[in-house]
């Protein structure tokens, strides 16, 4: 194991210790200490810590341990939680099995940034809500019980379901918003067992407790996420993401589709969308509506309208009420053909 | 969707940047990349309320955190000559914020504290440990706010102007009205603002600075400090886009001069990209109303231009927001006011089409709307009220070729395809829509001083003290010289970005081509004049001396009755015995302009496909048509054109602060969250010129083109838009959000 201490007295800038480990039981255990932190591509971490809103003592890279593979096991595609996010929407066996994956990778970020970024620390990043970033600001997520600045304050990009008093954020990831809707499973190792979290019980809503965004515990290490393979899925999916430019911009809204048709009719379906609230959001009310429906112009605009049945919106992102729905029945049609 | 723009299949067979290739591979070094023994780096602290007093501020600990070699705050500062008034009745030398000159602070993120360490690391660490206890007070830093409590400024430039009589517009058999809203946008150029400073003593400075004026920079040192010209050098070889941000000596640069000479040591401060945001201005927000009357014909019977914007509490910035709506067509009843109010924001500044690039939003819209309300066709109803001499004063243009424009760029665009009815045109499941503006701009030509060196090798060397923040001085003036001297371009060597050389302009209001460009021309042709004197000499040509018997090309003297008598440049000098010739070309305003008026114009052309259900904008074509008198760099004129509309592209689609007003503070400060158009914002874009010269702004033909290039885009992209859709939008930016 490396271990780089940087002196106290000499210290460039905060002290924090760096060690990369190449074993995940090393990795576990460097990771116990308080305030030590798992680092991966780092393309939000180092953000985070150059701003002062995360101030790690020990940063344990696990850059060195072997979690990057992507590979068939029997009904499933498994995906290291290591592997980058531009190899992921590159690979044969995503692009073939899973390109709802592949779409929603590709619209996130810039090339450079996916050329680092993993699908652990994908699933991790925090949301990037300004008030968040700013320490002159009041925002329970990043110091609990400060207030939150948004929900009176500029919310454009913020969430229409879910949100608490404490904090309307959102999760800003499109992987996992494709990840929620195939129904995928996160593998997770504790030096114990190995826990198998279903995707969509992985994030959380923001509660009480918006300082938490997942139910991953203190030192927990993601190994990795487990897909289905879906036949009709593959031949039927479509990520689409509405910003404010073509890319490079976190999604004012995103939707994720995957459909199995017999003839005119909906067999089988999954919806979730992006840009919504503090977790990929699945639209269950609405799949189930449209199961063993026509896939007709006037079923996908009910569906959409159930699926905002319990949207709220804070002012800046009321047009999220309208562009939602949107989306969905946008997404929806050209998955169709109609 | 089309190409993009390097995918174009014109071949350029002109200039290349000259500095093209040191920019590309990194040798070209900018104001932060200086490094010198002992250099220190300064990190500005800002303060985090947006009005009132600091009660007190603890920098105890960053002095003793490791590394730290000074702080600097307007309780410890040495305060330079330039921050006092010798004369109570005048201002002091320093204009604008003085930092570090009291407890006062006027906007959220002003420097209240420089810290100066052994690295960028520990100063940076540092800094975070400076505490500060405020005095707050209640504050507005936004327009509608200000409007409602406050009182704009008064003063001569902001009464209001009255051409003809006042509500004629109202009268008019066919009218439109509208109010019109612009946020703040921000200059953002790629180079963040740097300053490298060494003393050498105590009256004698050289800094390296991120600026489009190296002798107005200068100047502001010399004044500051109480330094004499030959004292104070000022080094800008390259500039990283500077869009007007560039234009002034800001407080983080006084602020680096100030702690250099603190500490003993060369310093440098390089702003953050938050930073950016504060520190070196921006376009200000902007709340207009226009109101347009004309007859069923379509002439114009009164315009109305109310513009409101917003200024700094400490500083009253205006800019010429309403000017178009007096200058640009012929009417004889127009009303313009500027409302200008002081918000708790640091100084707004000139950015690229300053005030008209405001102004042409609402009045290129309103024309847009009364074309509809008319059933006339835009370029039409234009055209009707054409302007054949300035509406202002009466007076003829130097050049005027905007109706060429239309023509050219309308043929270019396909104008003649357009439905006159909006809301009827899709494309693949988006509707389609077009829609064109106008751009105005002055046309001007200053003073410059250029050195000239014909060297024994014939090579020609050309020095004056500008700077070139992206347009390609450099690469014009030689292109200017290759033609004139008939010397090839890589005999030709040209020099800036260093006080001391020949005074030369600040690069800004479009002028650099002109002025400089017009001290190259008429340097020529004196050295042509010296070459034919020297050539008396050379005994190939006789007794013939008059330079008008000689053709100058490929680097030779060519007798123009026998063109097989020829001496090339350096025989001539080698004949006559001299090394080189050297001299100083002084050029100014031709004093013949007086009786005339000079504009450059644009006329953009948008195509955009609209997302019927999820309201996104694509501009899927832009052409830009532009009269700016004579081409003399077509490739470089050409990127200055497409790099225009680019950012013609984030005004129009995307670029807004976002600023908390409960708190004065940006809510994305950032290149994630502010955003500017990226490639696949970005379609082909045509740049085409009608390139007549002007016969008497000066002696090249140019005018001016970097401010055009942008003034009345986003009116274009948003006519387009509601060609498409029917919705008239009159809030910038037009995001997705305002179309569903
Ligand atoms: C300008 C910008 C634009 C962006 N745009 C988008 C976008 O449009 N869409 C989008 O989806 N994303 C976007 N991103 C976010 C980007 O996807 C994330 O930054 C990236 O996925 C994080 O991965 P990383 O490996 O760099 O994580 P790191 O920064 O290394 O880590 C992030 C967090 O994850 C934790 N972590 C990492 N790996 C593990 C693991 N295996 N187990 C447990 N914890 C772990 C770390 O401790 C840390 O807390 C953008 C980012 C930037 C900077
Ligand atoms: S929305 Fe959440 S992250 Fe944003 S300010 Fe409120 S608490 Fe903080």
């Amino acid at each position: 194991m490396l271990l780089v201490k940087w002196l106290k007295k000499e210290a460039p800038v905060i002290n924090f210790d760096y060690v990369k480990p190449t074993t995940e039981q090393n990795a576990l255990t460097a990771c116990k200490d308080p305030l030590a932190q798992f680092i991966a591509g780092g393309t939000n971490l180092v953000d985070l810590m150059k701003r002062g809103v995360t101030n790690p003592e020990k940063l344990v890279d696990i850059t060195g341990l072997p979690m990057s593979n992507i590979e068939q096991k029997g009904d499933n595609i498994f995906i290291g939680s290591l592997a980058l996010n531009s190899v992921v929407a590159e690979h044969e066996l995503i692009k073939k099995h899973l390109p709802l994956l592949s779409q929603a990778l590709q619209a996130g970020a810039s090339p450079q940034i996916r050329n680092m970024a993993t699908v652990g620390g994908n699933m991790m990043q925090r949301t990037r809500c300004g008030y968040f970033y700013d320490l002159s600001m009041p925002c329970n997520k990043r110091t609990p019980n400060s207030g939150c600045g948004a929900k009176e304050g500029y919310n454009r990009m913020h969430a229409i379901f879910g949100a608490s008093d404490k904090c309307i954020a959102v999760h800003p990831s499109d992987m996992c918003v494709a990840l929620a809707a195939l129904d995928a499973t996160v593998l997770i190792a504790n030096g114990k067992l190995l826990r198998r979290v279903p995707f969509k019980d992985f994030h959380k809503l923001p509660g009480s407790n918006p300082e938490k965004d997942n139910n991953l515990l203190k030192g927990e290490l993601i190994t990795g996420v487990e897909v289905p393979i879906n036949a009709a899925f593959a031949q039927h999916s479509l990520y689409t993401k509405i910003r404010d430019r073509a890319s490079y911009a976190f999604a004012l809204v995103s939707v994720a589709a995957a459909l199995e048709m017999n003839g005119k009719t909906i067999k089988d379906i999954r919806l979730a969308m992006g840009g919504v609230a503090h977790k990929p959001w699945r639209l269950t009310t609405a799949e189930q509506f449209l199961k063993s429906k026509e896939a007709t112009p006037a079923n996908f605009k009910q569906a959409a309208m159930l699926a905002l049945k319990d949207a709220t919106s804070y002012g800046h992102n009321q047009f999220k009420l309208t562009l939602a729905p949107n989306t969905i029945v946008h997404t929806l049609h050209t998955l169709a053909g109609i | 969707m089309g190409n993009y723009f390097f995918d174009s299949a014109t071949v350029f067979e002109e200039l290349d940047r000259v500095d093209g290739k040191a920019k590309v591979t990194g040798q070209a070094k900018y104001s932060a990349e200086y490094e010198m023994p002992g250099l220190a780096y300064g990190v500005i602290v800002g303060a985090n309320i947006s009005k009132g007093t600091i009660a007190a501020i603890d920098i105890n600990a960053a002095e003793k955190a490791p590394g730290v070699l000074g702080v600097v705050t307007h309780l410890n500062i040495t305060k330079p000559a330039g921050y006092i008034a010798a004369d109570a009745t005048k201002p002091a030398a320093v204009r604008g914020l003085k930092v570090f000159d009291d407890n006062v602070i006027h906007f959220n993120g002003q420097p209240i504290a420089l810290v100066m360490a052994d690295s960028f690391e520990r100063a940076t660490h540092a800094a975070s440990l400076i505490k500060a206890q405020y005095n707050k007070e209640t504050f507005s830093t936004g327009l509608e706010q200000a409007m409602k409590d406050e009182k704009p400024l008064e003063g001569n430039q902001y009464k209001e102007s009255i051409r003809g009589e006042k509500d004629a517009w109202k009268n008019a058999a066919v009218k439109v009205e509208g109010t019109y809203t612009m946020p703040n946008q921000v200059h953002n150029p790629m180079e963040m603002h740097a300053t490298t400073v060494k003393w050498e003593g105590d009256d004698k400075v050289t800094v390296w600075e991120k600026t489009q004026g190296v002798k107005s920079t200068q100047r502001d040192i010399m004044q500051a400090f109480a330094l004499t010209e030959k004292n104070v050098q000022v080094n800008t070889l390259y500039v990283g886009g500077g869009f007007g941000a560039a234009l002034r000596t800001w407080p983080h640069a006084m602020a680096a001069l100030i702690g250099a000479k603190k500490i003993g040591k060369p310093l440098k401060v390089v702003l953050t990209r938050m930073q950016m945001f504060t520190l070196v201005g921006y376009r200000p927000e902007a709340i207009q109303k226009i109101a347009i009357g004309a007859d069923n014909d379509g002439k114009l019977i009164g315009m109305m231009h109310e513009a409101n914007a917003v200024t700094s509490n400490y500083e009253n910035f205006t800019e010429n927001i309403v000017k178009m709506t007096r200058a640009l067509y012929s009417c004889a009843n127009v009303t313009t006011k500027y409302n200008v109010y002081p918000v708790e924001l640091s100084t707004p500044t000139w950015m690229r089409g300053p005030g008209e690039a405001t102004g042409s939003f609402p009045l290129e819209c309103a024309l847009d709307e009364l074309s509809y309300q008319l059933k006339m066709d835009p370029i039409e109803l234009r055209l009707k009220n054409y302007a054949e001499t300035d509406p202002e004063n009466g007076k003829p243009y130097s050049s005027k070729f905007l109706k060429e424009a239309y023509q050219l760029g309308a043929d270019k665009f396909g104008w003649k395809d357009r439905h006159p009815i909006p809301n009827t045109m899709m494309e693949n499941g988006w509707k389609v829509g077009v829609g064109m503006s106008t751009g105005i701009f002055g046309a001007f030509r200053n003073e410059a001083k250029l050195g000239l060196k014909l060297m024994a090798d014939g090579t020609l060397i050309m020095q004056t003290a500008v700077s070139d923040s992206g347009p390609g001085t450099a690469t014009a003036m030689t292109k200017i010289a290759a033609d004139a001297m008939g010397l090839p371009y890589n005999k030709i060597k040209f020099e800036l970005g260093d006080s001391s050389l020949p005074p030369g302009p600040t690069q800004g209001g479009s002028s650099s081509t002109s002025t400089v460009g017009a001290a190259v021309s008429t340097g020529c042709v004196t050295l042509q004049k010296k070459l034919a004197e020297a050539a008396k000499s050379s005994p190939v040509f006789g007794h013939i001396v008059a330079v008008e018997n000689f053709l100058f090309q490929n680097g030779e003297m060519v007798l123009k009755t026998d063109p097989t008598k020829k001496l090339s440049y350096s025989e001539v000098l080698k004949n006559a015995g001299m090394t080189s010739i050297e001299f100083i070309e002084n050029s100014g305003r031709n004093p013949a302009m007086e009786k005339y008026s000079a504009y450059s114009y644009a006329v953009h052309f948008v195509k955009v496909l609209v997302h019927p259900l999820t309201g996104v904008v694509k501009i899927a074509k832009a052409v830009v048509a532009g009269d700016a008198g004579k081409i003399v760099s077509p490739k470089t004129a050409k990127s200055q054109m497409i790099g225009g509309v680019v950012g013609g592209i984030g005004g129009a689609l995307m670029e807004e602060s976002v600023i908390d007003e409960r708190y004065g503070r940006w809510i994305n400060n950032n290149f994630a969250d502010y955003h500017v158009p990226v490639h696949a914002d970005v379609p082909a874009i045509e740049a085409v010129f009608v390139d007549k010269p002007d016969p008497i702004l000066n002696p090249v033909g140019s005018k001016g083109m970097g401010e055009i290039a942008l003034i009345g885009f986003a009116a274009a992209v948003a006519n387009a838009v509601y060609h498409a859709t029917g919705k008239r939008i009159r809030e910038l930016p037009i995001t997705p959000d305002k179309l569903i």
